[in-house]
């Protein structure tokens, strides 16, 4: 690891430092309490029946036999669930039809997605559940299903929803599979791409790919007969699951309990409801806690993929290399219902370089596929798959280098976002740079690998923005001068132990001395998801807040001690002092002692709405990639990733969040997509067919975090979660075609298409 | 000549979990992961796929480690378990647990207690393995969080930890 | 999944008394790693899974005479764990090495590899060029099948009903033999064969000419398949790099593969081609150090 900072830092006590995580003894000895690991006194077990059908009207469901079998609680329908009108909801990272959201937890008289819910069985284990679900009959009229952009987009398509509504540029569209259609533009791009030097213009096709975290869904609900609804689950946003229910279910939202249990990886996939409301209707017809735990091949088929779709960029330099303008034609499936991030796409597809004249449409296209979900920076890996290939393919024509490039036309501060913001002092050419620097930059390739291989190396760059928004956090001081701090974002990778040091840091203390919960909805304010790079950004903010109102109000507390004006009383280095009597003075644990005798308990809660975003990281990173030419297998074998992190609260786990995405894209890049046939059946829907990378398939990941602190945030923290997917799958595209010298356009870039690859370039074809 | 069969019953297992004789009921269908989880209440052992591919539901069958998941809890019979709730030593931390948490190397944690078990036995036949030995040995985890290279880290850091000769003398 | 009733019967005579009474409704198992798993999905009902590692006979491993005997239960790990194995069976080790991960290696065996019949079992094929002898036992007796004839389809085998694989008998290899393994996976470990192919030969005492060859093919077919024509080819040919090309040409005419997730129709082509070179080139090198 390296850390690489272009100013005197601030200095800290314990943020930058890294400390053992809070959470991780009971993770490391089996103890933590997941979804599925929940008991409950008289739990009985759920399981959901799903369409086997992309596309098919539901003429009846009769559940009778599975009803009156043994061991059975209780079955429910599409008939059982509230109907719900048209509403949007803002769901932290995309936006959502509250109607959409209710057809597609459970399918009422059409399903549009194999994997559909179409009932569900509550029984007195999971296996009597399973059986039961056998007796439940539904007749289906199988329709054509549309699972290609081809297919949705044609003239006279298969229409999914007849009563969708699309917004093609502001006008009202009806009759259509495409939702939506956004366009970006500035300047004049046609006239100055007649006035440059070189233009080239690509399209390129990215599959679906999950985010494959290892933890199925799981959810737990307990219908009280007074009204109050309890749910157990393993989500990211904990008040956005209490407030989707309330919606669905029709209740008031302060009739709905949410406790996250610890949660087994999401990456944007769980924010949206799928088994809690099942679960809670069960409960509520079977009068006891239900526990639902979802199977793996039903995650696949019907728990949302980040969406794949077309790209089609076009980018003009003039004869130094200098960007004049860029297109982009963006077309995302969203899966069986609208929200696909087009919008996210749009920004992170040129986000990186000054464009001084730009066009970005964007389409929203609805298929008879799973919705799909937020996957970590959505919509915009597949978005830079296809700008940073270009840019690469570009360089090699003008015979420039890809790191000279980016260096001449990386977007800076004062540059203009493509949507329109400008931004803020980033660290898009400082991550560059650091690439430059880095040792593995500066060794030379050796080109030939053993058995024949064929090495190569790649790089892109990446963007992502993150969110701010509302965060809660309470410090309680107990008299032993430890803090406990209870706050509302579950825990996905180590924000208990970045969120307590920033706490541990206004207080003077060590990150130990504060001990951070997570707690369920009732039990502290309000706070948005776990997503969006906010977690350690905003939640942080929150406990800073706090932190700070805790320190003001032991102030005052050490002045009635000390029998003196609140003004006289200075905190520094956690240490309380009298300045008017020097030799007064208590450390916080000392001060924490005389809570009791000078007005009791101290419990502060900073609450905030973080306005700006998470200040923007910026990532570029490097790998080299060896290729078996008669194989087509491609192996990583170096890979070194940088990025702006503002200030690395732990850098441990920034530096596991570069890593992780950068593991996520490999997989992308390589092997990872949805394979289905003609009817958009899923065909490798296990860990077995759907390759995500193994131990065995990655080298070990090179870090190098850049500090370019962000103005929005006491310490410069940047959100850093989510950058780190969008680079590799470009990066490794750019490395094979160096390796091989022929390019391919398409993820997965698995070996028969690398092999399709260089027939096609022994075949004088080069690709296309 | 198929004869009328009597509803399947439930079947007694008596085996050694952790180091103690543990005795319970379990359907015929049921496997050793479900019986660990519901049977006996050891939730450390995960469930991730349940068709042996992710490596989440590891535990030690007998000194061999087993996806729990493909091992039906009748075949435990007479058998030794080890799961994830055995491996650290009274008011301590094993020394896999401890260079886990020192190197970073879980994120959401879930796969966690599958590694740590695969990785102990790895260290137990094989005190120092290479880092292409250690992706091998623990292939058949899958973790989506990490991307294994903290992973790798904490298991040399162990097998460093426990190569070294034992303090001389008592403290 | 159907509640089914498991069985652990101590010898073949009882085995076979439960599977001949239970029919189609039973099935016996060692790993479970394939029939848990189809029996999840939906694949089949069962009402009786016999397990039979408290079988004496299917849990043997033993070199005889040159000669190996593996029990239809003993699981990989055994095999490749077993110095003298691994010095005398090389080939069969490439393979009982890479079945699944370590978790699977330890249940999973080479008997219940052959008897689930699937076209891409990576433990087939090697037995196959070692001319391997699957040992049956039913109602009727004991017969033989050579484990080329063994898997008559996907999922279907020769077994009748009643009948088990009791283990699986390879003959002491000849003089100056040498064979290999190599199967192709998009992933480093923990994939189903895109494409595999097992290699044998012996040379002649100068090393100047191959007197004897077989080639299996695994994954382009119903079923893993004996390379004949290939494998005539190489009959009294010089073992060079051009002979081993030559052989991969003739394989890959040999093999009918299919496209699907795991791979496409003309990328397994290319693969069998280029498997069927690498792995002679390692039974060569084998054949030529052995004693």
């Amino acid at each position: 690891m390296t850390t690489t900072t272009d100013r005197p830092a601030q200095q800290f006590n314990v943020v930058g430092t890294r400390p053992i995580r809070h959470d991780g003894v009971d993770k490391v000895l089996g103890r933590a309490q997941y979804g599925a690991d929940l008991k409950l006194p008289g739990l009985i077990h759920g399981a959901v029946l799903r369409s086997p059908h992309a596309h098919a009207v539901i003429k009846r469901v009769d559940a009778a036999k599975a009803a009156a079998a043994h061991g059975v609680f209780a079955v429910i329908t599409g008939e059982d669930m509230p109907v719900s009108a048209s509403e949007l909801l803002d769901m932290g990272e995309e936006v959502t039809d509250l109607r959409w959201m209710s057809e597609r937890i459970m399918a009422r008289g059409k399903a549009v997605y194999k994997g559909h819910p179409v009932a569900a069985v509550a029984a007195v284990d999971q296996n009597a559940a399973l059986e039961a679900l056998k007796l439940i009959e539904v007749d289906y009229e199988p329709l054509p299903a549309v699972i290609s952009l081809e297919d949705a987009m044609a003239p006279g398509a298969v229409v999914i929803h007849d009563d969708l509504v699309g917004d093609h540029l502001g006008e009202k569209a009806r009759g259509t599979n495409v939702a939506e259609h956004t366009r970006i533009e500035f300047g004049d791009p046609d006239a100055a791409f007649e006035q440059a030097a070189h233009v080239l213009e690509r399209t390129y096709t990215i599959s679906r790919a999950h985010q494959g975290y290892i933890e199925p869904h799981s959810a737990t609900a307990f219908w009280s007969p007074d009204g109050k609804l309890a749910v157990w689950t393993t989500t990211q946003a904990p008040f956005g699951v209490r407030s989707n229910l309330a919606q669905v279910l029709k209740l008031p939202v302060s009739a709905v309990k949410v406790t996250p249990m610890e949660i087994g990886g999401g990456f944007g996939g769980k924010i949206q409801l799928y088994l809690e409301p099942l679960a809670a209707v069960l409960s509520k017809k079977a009068a006891r806690p239900v526990k639902m735990v979802m199977d793996r091949k039903s995650v696949f088929d019907a728990t949302g993929p980040g969406p794949g779709g077309q790209v089609t960029v076009k980018m003009g330099v003039d004869a130094n290399g200098a960007i004049v303008a860029a297109t982009a034609d963006i077309r995302y499936m969203a899966g069986a219902y609208p929200g696909s991030s087009i919008s996210a796409a749009s920004v992170g597809v040129f986000a990186c370089y000054k464009v001084p004249n730009l066009r970005i449409d964007a389409y929203d296209v609805v298929i008879n596929m799973s919705k799909t979900a937020a996957y970590r920076a959505p919509g915009t890996p597949q978005a830079a798959f296809a700008s940073e290939s270009l840019v690469s393919e570009l360089c090699e024509r003008i015979g420039m280098s890809p790191m000279d490039f980016h260096l001449l036309n990386a977007a800076e501060e004062g540059d203009r976002r493509p949507d329109g913001p400008i931004f803020p002092r980033v660290g898009n050419k400082a991550c560059m740079e650091a690439i430059r620097d880095s040792a593995h930059f500066q060794s030379a390739l050796q080109r030939e690998g053993p058995d024949g291989k064929l090495r190569g190396r790649g790089m892109a760059s990446g963007f992502w923005n993150g969110i701010g928004n509302r965060s809660s956090v309470t410090i309680n001081v107990n008299d032993d001068g430890v803090v406990s701090l209870v706050e509302g974002n579950p825990d996905i990778g180590g924000t208990r132990a970045t969120i307590a040091m920033q706490a541990a840091e206004i207080l003077g203390l060590p990150a130990e001395d504060v001990h951070p919960a997570v707690v369920d909805t009732d039990a502290i304010g309000y706070n948005d998801l776990t997503a969006g790079s906010r977690t350690t950004y905003a939640s942080g903010q929150a406990a800073i807040e706090a932190a700070r109102l805790v320190v003001e109000e032991m102030k005052k507390r050490m002045a009635l001690v000390w029998e003196t004006d609140p003004e006289n009383v200075e905190f520094e280095n956690g240490v309380f002092r009298n300045k008017v009597a020097p030799d007064q003075r208590f450390a916080f644990k000392q001060a924490a002692g005389k809570l009791g005798q000078t007005g009791g308990p101290v419990a502060k809660t900073g609450s905030v709405n973080v306005r700006g975003s998470g200040g923007g990281s910026f990532a570029a990173h490097l790998v080299d990639v060896e290729v078996d030419p008669e194989t087509g297998k491609t192996q990583v074998i170096r890979y070194t990733a940088a990025q702006d992190a503002g200030k690395a609260v732990h850098p441990s786990y920034v530096e596991g969040q570069f890593q992780g995405g950068a593991a996520q894209g490999v997989g992308w890049a390589l092997n990872e997509e949805y394979y289905t046939d003609e009817d958009g059946v899923m065909l490798n829907s296990s860990f077995l067919d759907y390759r995500m990378p193994t131990a065995l398939d990655l080298p070990m990941l090179d870090t190098i975090i850049v500090e370019t602190p962000n103005a929005n945030h006491p310490f410069g923290v940047r959100g850093i979660g989510e950058t780190s997917i969008v680079p590799p799958a470009p990066a490794v595209a750019n490395a094979i075609a160096d390796a091989i010298g022929a390019r391919l356009y398409q993820t997965p870039m698995n070996p028969a298409r690398v092999m399709e690859a260089l027939a096609a370039k022994r075949n004088g074809a080069n690709g296309r | 000549m198929t004869q009328q069969e009597a509803p399947v019953r439930k079947i007694t297992v008596a085996c050694d979990v952790n180091g103690y004789p543990a005795e319970f009921l379990a359907a015929p269908h049921q496997s050793l992961l479900e019986a660990l989880r519901e049977a006996m209440g050891l939730t450390g052992t995960k469930e991730g796929c349940n068709d042996g591919n992710c490596g989440a539901c590891t535990v030690a069958l007998d000194g061999r480690i087993v996806d729990s998941c493909l091992v039906l809890a009748a075949e435990a019979d007479g058998k030794r378990v080890d799961t994830i709730e055995g491996m650290a030593p009274p008011n301590g931390l094993h020394p896999l647990q401890q260079a886990f948490l020192e190197e970073a190397a879980l994120q959401c944690g879930i796969c966690t207690p599958g590694f740590l078990v695969a990785a102990k036995a790895l260290l137990e036949r094989e005190p120092e393995p290479d880092e292409h030995r250690i992706r091998l040995w623990l292939a058949g985890n899958l973790c989506r969080c990490t991307g294994y290279d903290k992973i790798v880290r904490a298991v040399q850091r162990a097998s460093s930890e426990m190569s070294k000769p034992a303090p001389a003398g008592g403290a | 999944m159907h509640p089914f009733s498991y069985v652990a019967p101590r010898t073949l005579d009882e085995a076979v008394e439960i599977l001949d009474r239970r029919g189609e409704r039973a099935r016996p198992f060692a790993g479970a790693t394939d029939i848990l798993v189809q029996l999840r999905a939906g694949r089949f009902e069962l009402d009786a899974l016999v397990d039979l590692k408290a079988v004496p006979e299917t849990t043997a491993l033993s070199l005889d005479g040159g000669g190996l005997r593996i029990g239809a239960a003993v699981p990989c790990c055994e095999i490749y764990e077993d110095a003298a194995v691994r010095a005398a069976f090389p080939g069969l080790i490439d393979a009982a090495s890479l079945i699944g991960g370590i978790q699977i290696q330890s249940r999973a065996s080479l008997g219940g590899n052959l008897c689930n019949a699937s076209p891409s079992a990576d433990g087939v094929c090697p037995l196959i060029v070692h001319s391997a002898v699957a040992k049956l036992r039913g109602p009727e007796g004991e017969r033989d099948a050579s484990v080329e004839s063994f898997c008559t389809g996907p999922g279907a085998n020769v077994l009748r009903r009643g009948e088990l694989l009791v283990e699986i008998e390879l003959p002491p290899p000849p003089e100056r033999f040498g064979a290999a393994y190599q199967r192709f996976i998009p992933r480093n470990e923990m994939d189903i064969a895109v494409a595999g192919v097992a290699s044998a030969v012996a040379l002649d005492e100068d090393g100047a000419a191959i007197v004897s060859a077989r080639l299996a093919l695994a994954a382009v077919g119903p079923t893993p398949i004996l390379a004949e024509r290939a494998s005539a080819f190489l009959m009294g040919k010089p073992p060079t790099t051009e002979t081993f090309a030559e052989a991969g040409k003739i394989a890959a005419s040999e093999a009918s593969p299919i496209a699907d997730m795991r791979g496409t129709k003309e990328h397994r082509l290319q693969l069998i081609e280029t498997l069927t070179r690498r792995t002679l080139a390692v039974a060569l090198a084998r054949a030529r150090t052995s004693r």
